[in-house]
């Protein structure tokens, strides 16, 4: 496997028709570089709530992949406006979806403890009305 | 079983084209919250849902899951048929609901 490589995706708000394409390219390019397929599963369920969350919830945003050597980075940022409560949005169930986006299925207030167990390591800062990080960490 | 193998389930309508039905039926899921499946559905499932959108191709794909079945005659929307084919997940629906689905395939998994 290669030591480094580095991949960007740009997610837009609200932008159902395409969301989901940043996992997927993440999920293909992983089994092409031949990672394990459980840790593939893991990140890929990771990157797809971190898409959606960034699609659904905030203005807009980016998901950087990371390889480097026996770990693997999955890194978000998005544009505002940020999550008033961390703590309480790491509460599974709890969710500010509205009606529309949980008929679509989104909105049970799992994404980010879905996040967090897939990931070795797992950090979320955020701030209002600056926007949200998130940083992921795989271990190969 | 095999996605073939299917054919025999009670007015069972292929809704996409250009589909392996060689693909290989290793379990069962049925449930419409999305984070939920993703959490929980395993590789090779048959996802039963009621959601359309072009959402479930993504999910199915990550997941390997082997088809999604529409309960009840729900038809999927253009697009979401679509990517179903270009991602070569196929997309079925019947009468039946989730429930009598899952029995059917008790009977053959």
């Amino acid at each position: 496997m290669a030591d480094t490589y580095e991949m960007t995706f740009n997610v837009g708000s609200r932008d159902f028709s395409s969301a989901g394409d940043a996992s997927r390219t993440i999920k293909r390019t992983l089994k092409q570089l031949g990672v394990d397929s459980s840790i593939i599963r893991r990140i890929a369920i990771a990157s797809y709530e971190a898409e959606m969350n960034i699609a659904i919830h905030s203005l807009g945003g980016k998901i950087d992949l990371l390889i480097d050597g026996d770990r693997i980075f999955v890194e978000t940022e998005d544009y505002g406006p940020g999550i008033e409560n961390v703590d309480l949005a790491m509460t599974e169930g709890w969710s500010t979806a509205g009606h529309e986006i949980r008929e679509m299925g989104f909105g049970a207030g799992m994404g980010l403890p879905n996040m967090k167990k897939c990931a070795d390591e797992f950090y979320i800062e955020s701030e209002v009305p600056t926007g949200t990080k998130i940083k992921m960490i795989f271990n190969i | 079983m095999i996605l073939k193998d299917l054919a025999s389930l009670e007015g069972l309508k292929l809704l996409n084209e250009d589909i392996d039905l060689n693909k290989e039926i290793e379990s069962v899921y049925i449930g419409d919250l999305l984070s939920w499946v993703m959490a929980h559905a395993g590789k090779g499932s048959a996802w039963i849902t009621v959601q359309t959108h072009m959402n479930i191709i993504a999910v199915a794909v990550l997941l390997e899951m082997s088809c999604i079945i529409l309960p009840e005659n729900i038809k999927a929307e253009e697009n979401t048929l679509a990517r179903a084919s270009e991602e070569g997940i196929a997309v079925f629906t019947t009468p039946l609901d989730a429930y009598k689905i899952a029995c059917e395939f008790k009977e053959r998994l």
